[in-house]
């Protein structure tokens, strides 16, 4: 039987974040582009309670975890509300089409 | 009568004159009697001089009075501690007896100007000149420091220039006038020069004190060489004003002004400044500056007398003869004869003054004419000219019963003593031959002018005696060029009070052993021989003049008689054709009339050499150190021009050029600039995992 | 008079002036002529007071204390500067004997030069804003005490100098001008460098303690003042003070002007209007010499005393050279030019002699100069004015037309040839007695000595040309002067001829101050020998 250690949390936290950069960098559409973020913040989260786990830290881990998670809703909140703006200004939520930044 | 009050006189006398010149001068254009103003201020100068004279020759007779202020102070100086000069007068006998001279010769030339110069159309002006004149001349004589006699010798060339070229509108005028002026200047670098000497070295100008600075043993540079030096140095302002070789050229040519101006200045005063001069200064001038002085004298003597036989000129003949009396002159100052050299100053200014002023009446009555071979016949026409001319001739060629043989046989006996004490007897000699070249010149000037058939028949025809005005200051002058004012004994000059105590020589101030052998003061032997005529330096010297006098008094006469009678062979008689006579000496005759070719090669040498350096130095200016300036400036623009291609083709090309390169990269790297942050992102994290790769 | 700025009011009052001048409309130019003329004979009045309540017995030159009417305050306060500290610059005027003569020069030859500026015509406003402007910058050069602002009333007066020559001078005068302009200014930067160098040398004093740099000139005359590795302290064993005290003396030579460095003087001269050549000759170029005697001599003595031969040897050049070229001349007034340049030598043969005979003399000799060469140059003017000619050759017999100007003429070309009885005689003569009493210069003195000749020369021989002979038909209609030209020239006459009769008028006001500078040179050069590696 195969020991699940810290290894293995590691390698599934590094998919998630892998998932979520795909989908930060790929997707036109400015919600998906959210929603890779959320994936890699848990990715961090994972990371964190696994090392908080294996390592001698303490509770540490676990609570960062909790305050990323907190973190997340509140920057998803002001997210949605950019995301929001943007559709008023530009008509489109394509972040293909939102390159001002250029000039 | 005292000091004080004499010293005051002299000082009205000397002022006088200058209030003439100032108040004729500037309103002589208005007020068309002012001359009277300027004569009148003469009389009274005379008159004064005359009380001045009396009172010290009566009073004061061995006493020198000085009287001194502090012109200019320069304060605490450094090391010197004090630096002022004074300026004074100073009356001693020579001095009273020379402002008696110069008063009465201005003041007859005044008068004698009067009807002279009548018509000319600045008449008032002529006489403020002559009061400048006359003041400036005042003060050479009367002054106690070099300074003073400097400046008032300035002054006096000043005025000269401004009365010899007072008829400027001739170009021959301003030309003389000019020529005497710088002439002079050359002679008074030297004087300045010496006076600088003495002064570095005593730090006074005062005659008094720099005589016995010297006589204490404090010579110039500590050297007797310092001495004789300084005494050349000073004997170059002499040289200048008393027109002595090698500066007497300018002379001759001042003849252009106004005959009575040539009277007064070129014969009897400004001339005569040199000489007296060279009797102020007489104690500090050592052996070897007076050998130097009679050897000058002497040339000066001799050079002139052979011109003025060849002269046509009625006034070149005086001008040259003037110069010939002034070496006289300052060939007895360099033989130590003193007293007769200030003897010959005073009877010859009277006699020159004479002739001059009868040449003048001469010319006055000939409409201007100079030339003597024009003349002739003219004694009838103007018997007291020619009385008066005779008796200046008589007295200029050292004819016995006139006061010039009494001193110039003086002067004669002070050469012979000289040769016979040291054994040079070139002075002597030299002073003998002039003795009969001047009787010669001097009765051919008569004769060509009075005697004989007139030549010029229209011209004698309207000549006529001259005028009162006229007339009487020739009468005066010849008078006075007669013995017995002088001397009752007319074959001894020391018959007089004016020789045997008025006029003695000085103390020599200069060391013993830088004297003459025969001036040396031998202190036993003076109180020996017991002198009471007291006009001498040494036993030995007195009685080598004693001997001189009988023989020298002979030659001397003789041949001046000689010399007329040779005058009367050629010209009156016609026993020798003078043309002939100059054929036969053509060299000898063309040297003499063209005046030993002075003019021509100083004009050649110094005249011409220095206007050719000066448009040589102005060429320099403007071509080279101007050039470098111009150049400078050329290169700079040069050197701009290039700066400003340099400029816009290089710097500003490389300037571009980075701006071109910077933008072609721009250019590409703006291609990774698509302001999509999902790209950007993307770019983040292929750098992370290439730099992961790297820094593995 | 203890606490009245008298020497501010003198000074600035042009400026004044010349503000009124340009609120005044330009048509106004009458009214601008006589305003100016008003400043500038009030000025004299000032000056005169001056002397007045001059205090003979105070010497000057180094010590602080004698110096009179000394307004001193601080002018910039800068602190802070990183490596530099703190610059302190002090508005720091005051006179001494030397300074005042020059300064009674100064009024009297600008009142002068206004009167001569009468007939100016071309933008009259400009003209005498300019002017005025010029004035301040002159009086200003000689009452500075601080180098700082000696140096901006140095520079300031060459702008309106510049613009006076090239506006309102002759058809060659832009030439002229900037011939002028930027020869003075190469001299300027040998000052200004020199200027910088003392003032990292030297340290004042304050009321605290505390030590500063300064630009008082009198700080850098002690020895004491300097700092052990200024590069112009003598206390540094690798100090530049030689090539300071060449360059220095470069700067202000090219002022006199001294050969080789004359060039711009018959330029300027020629084409500038009459006035400005008064001006130019009368006191620009005194204050070269003034320079060297304030700033040279005594900041650098023991310099001094080693090239004395050499100014000496500028001086006879000077001299001989500038009379030689005038010789040669044709134009009047270029040969005045060059005149200039002779007498402007004895100025400096005199200096040379560090002897009181000498300074005395040269100091006098830059007051007649002043006055005899401005007559001269007003004299030229009047003769152009009439003829517009200035060729020699073109007069003749000019005496018999116009006697009186005839009469100020042979005043003024007696006194510059040195005649007795006139100004001229007296400097000339003091110079040759103080030079003379210098061993070191004793030779050059006697070559010197032919200047008198030569200047004689040409003098005569100008005036026989101009006015001697006959007159030419073409000028049979010249008038006499004008009621004007006798105003400009009866008092450069009266001043002449009292200078000349007794000259002890103007010698009492320098002659401590000689005395004293004398005294210091003496003294300092020892001590400044004493610590000197040299």
């Amino acid at each position: 039987m195969i020991h699940i250690g810290l290894i293995h949390y590691l390698i599934v936290s590094s998919i998630l974040f892998c998932l979520g950069i795909f989908g930060v960098i790929t997707r036109k559409n400015a919600i998906m582009v959210l929603m890779g973020i959320e994936l890699i913040l848990n990715s961090a989260n994972i990371n964190f309670v696994a090392f908080a786990r294996y390592g001698n830290f303490g509770n540490s881990g676990q609570l960062t975890a909790l305050f990323v998670i907190i973190l997340a809703a509140a920057e998803a909140a002001i997210a949605m509300a950019i995301v929001l703006n943007i559709y008023k200004m530009f008509s489109t939520i394509n972040v293909d089409e939102i390159d001002t930044l250029k000039d | 009568m005292t000091e004080s009050v004499l010293i005051k006189i002299a000082l009205v006398t000397l002022f006088l004159p200058l209030i003439g010149f100032i108040v004729t001068l500037l309103f002589g254009k208005r007020i068309k009697w002012l001359y009277w103003f300027e004569n009148s201020i003469l009389i009274i100068t005379f008159l004064l001089a005359f009380v001045l004279a009396y009172f010290k020759l009566a009073y004061f007779t061995d006493q020198t009075i000085i009287s001194e202020f502090q012109w200019i102070n320069l304060g605490n100086v450094p090391i010197l501690k004090t630096f002022t000069i004074e300026l004074g007068i100073m009356l001693d006998n020579i001095t009273v007896l020379m402002i008696f001279v110069v008063t009465l010769v201005s003041l007859v030339v005044h008068l004698f100007s009067v009807d002279y110069m009548k018509g000319d159309k600045r008449y008032n002006r002529y006489f403020a000149y002559l009061g400048i004149f006359t003041f400036s001349m005042l003060g050479i004589v009367l002054t106690d420091n070099l300074l003073m006699i400097y400046i008032f010798w300035e002054l006096v060339g000043i005025s000269s220039y401004l009365l010899i070229g007072f008829w400027y509108e001739k170009k021959t005028a301003s030309n003389a006038a000019k020529k005497a002026f710088l002439v002079n200047r050359i002679g008074d670098i030297g004087m300045f020069l010496g006076i600088l000497i003495l002064f570095t070295t005593y730090n006074t100008f005062s005659f008094d004190k720099i005589f016995y600075q010297v006589s204490i043993g404090n010579l110039p540079f500590g050297t007797e060489l310092g001495l004789t030096i300084a005494g050349i140095l000073l004997f170059c302002g002499a040289i200048g004003k008393s027109a002595q070789f090698p500066l007497h050229v300018w002379l001759p040519d001042a003849m252009e002004g106004p005959t009575p101006v040539s009277a007064l200045i070129h014969a009897a005063t400004m001339v005569a400044a040199g000489v007296y001069f060279m009797i102020r200064i007489f104690p500090i001038l050592s052996g070897d500056a007076l050998l130097v002085i009679a050897t000058i004298g002497a040339i000066s003597a001799f050079i002139p007398a052979t011109i003025a036989v060849t002269q046509n000129d009625i006034k070149k003949v005086l001008a040259y003869s003037t110069i010939s009396q002034l070496g006289y002159m300052i060939m007895a100052i360099g033989v130590g004869a003193y007293t007769f050299a200030f003897f010959h100053l005073i009877t010859h200014a009277f006699f020159k003054a004479a002739l001059f002023l009868g040449s003048g009446s001469v010319i006055h009555s000939m409409h201007h004419e100079q030339d003597m071979r024009k003349m002739g016949g003219l004694r009838k026409k103007m018997p007291l000219t020619y009385v008066t001319f005779l008796i200046a001739s008589l007295a200029l060629s050292g004819i016995p019963l006139t006061s010039g043989f009494l001193s110039k046989d003086g002067i004669l006996a002070g050469t012979f003593a000289f040769g016979s004490l040291t054994g040079n007897w070139w002075f002597a000699a030299s002073g003998f031959l002039v003795a009969f070249l001047t009787a010669f010149y001097m009765f051919r000037a008569i004769i060509l002018t009075f005697h004989g058939k007139p030549k010029n028949k229209e011209k004698y025809e309207h000549a006529k005696e001259s005028s009162f005005l006229m007339a009487m200051p020739l009468v005066v002058l010849s008078l006075l060029s007669l013995f017995f004012w002088y001397s009752l004994n007319p074959f001894n000059p020391e018959g007089g009070k004016l020789l045997s105590s008025w006029v003695k020589p000085p103390e020599i101030s200069v060391p013993q052993n830088a004297r003459y052998d025969f001036m040396k003061t031998e202190t036993e032997k003076v109180n020996e021989a017991n002198l009471t005529e007291e006009i001498t330096y040494s036993p030995a010297y007195t009685n080598a003049l004693r001997t001189a006098h009988y023989p020298t008094l002979f030659t001397s006469a003789s041949l001046a008689l000689l010399g007329i009678l040779f005058a009367f062979l050629i010209y009156q008689w016609k026993f020798i054709d003078p043309d002939e006579l100059a054929n036969k000496f053509k060299p000898a005759y063309k040297l003499s009339f063209n005046k030993w070719y002075f003019d021509e090669i100083y004009y050649a040498t110094f005249v011409a050499g220095t206007l050719a350096l000066s448009r040589a130095i102005a060429f320099f200016d403007n071509k080279f150190v101007d050039g470098i300036v111009n150049g400078s400036a050329f290169v700079t623009v040069k050197l701009s021009a290039f700066t400003g291609k340099f400029d816009s083709i290089v710097v500003d090309g490389f300037v571009n050029m980075t701006a071109y390169l910077s933008g072609l990269t721009g250019l590409f790297f703006r291609r990774f600039q698509t302001g999509k942050v999902q790209s950007y992102l993307m770019f983040v994290i292929f750098s992370i995992i290439i730099l992961l790769y790297i820094f593995k | 008079m203890e606490n009245f700025p008298i020497l501010s009011l003198l000074t600035f009052l042009p400026i004044v002036g010349m503000v009124l001048i340009l609120i005044l409309p330009k048509d106004q130019g009458k009214a601008i002529k006589w305003l100016t003329l008003a400043i500038t004979g009030i000025q004299v009045i000032l000056s005169v007071v001056i002397l007045y309540f001059f205090n003979f017995s105070l010497g000057g030159i180094n010590d602080p204390s004698s110096f009179q009417f000394v307004e001193k305050f601080r002018w910039i306060n800068i602190s802070g500067l990183s490596w530099i500290g703190t610059i302190k610059i002090d508005y720091f005027l005051g006179i001494d004997g030397i300074s005042v003569v020059l300064i009674l020069l100064t009024t009297i030859v600008t009142f002068i030069a206004t009167l001569t500026s009468w007939n100016i015509t071309k933008s009259v406003k400009g003209y005498f804003a300019l002017f005025l402007l010029l004035d301040t910058a002159m009086l200003g050069v000689f009452v500075a005490l601080d180098f700082f602002l000696f140096y901006v009333f140095w520079e300031l007066m060459l702008l309106p100098m510049y613009f006076l020559i090239g506006v309102w001078g002759g058809p060659r005068r832009e030439y002229a001008a900037i011939k002028f302009f930027l020869y003075t200014l190469l001299g300027s930067i040998f000052i200004l460098l020199v200027m910088l160098g003392l003032y990292f040398s030297a340290t004042e004093t304050l009321v605290d303690g505390s030590k500063v740099f300064t630009f008082n000139l009198l700080t850098f005359m002690d020895p004491s003042n300097y700092t052990a590795t200024g590069i112009l302290s003598p206390l540094n064993p690798n100090n530049l003070r030689f090539i300071a005290y060449i360059a220095l003396f470069i700067g202000f030579a090219i002022k006199i002007p001294v050969f080789p460095f004359h060039t711009w003087l018959p330029d300027a001269h020629v084409e500038a209007p009459t006035a400005i050549s008064v001006i130019l000759a009368g006191v620009l170029l005194k204050m070269g010499a003034y320079g060297i005697l304030r700033i040279s001599f005594p900041i650098f003595p023991e310099i001094t005393q080693q090239v004395a031969w050499y100014i000496g040897l500028f001086g006879m050049i000077n001299i001989i050279y500038g009379a030689l070229a005038a010789m040669a001349q044709r134009d009047f007034k270029k040969m005045i030019a060059y005149s200039s340049v002779s007498h402007m030598g004895y100025v400096l043969l005199g200096m040379a002699s560090l002897t009181t005979a000498g300074l005395t003399g040269s100091v006098l000799q830059m007051f007649n100069h002043g006055t005899i060469t401005a007559m001269l140059f007003i004299i030229v003017g009047i003769i152009y004015d009439r003829t517009h000619t200035r060729d020699m050759s073109a007069f003749g017999g000019l005496a018999n037309q116009m006697p009186v100007y005839t009469g100020f003429v042979m005043v003024a070309f007696f006194a510059a040839i040195g005649l007795p009885g006139l100004s001229g005689f007296i400097s000339e003569a003091l110079v040759f007695i103080g030079a003379f009493g210098n061993e070191q210069i004793r030779v050059i003195t006697a070559f010197s000595l032919l200047g008198i000749l030569l200047g004689a020369s040409y003098m005569l021989w100008a005036f026989q040309k101009v006015f001697l002979g006959t007159l030419k038909d073409k000028w049979k209609g010249l008038t006499d002067l004008t009621f004007r030209e006798y105003c400009m020239l009866v008092p450069l006459t009266i001043i002449i001829i009292v200078i000349g009769v007794y000259p002890s008028v103007i010698l009492q006001f320098m002659t401590t101050s000689v005395n004293a500078m004398v005294k210091f040179m003496a003294n300092a050069n020892v001590i400044f020998s004493s610590i000197s590696p040299f």
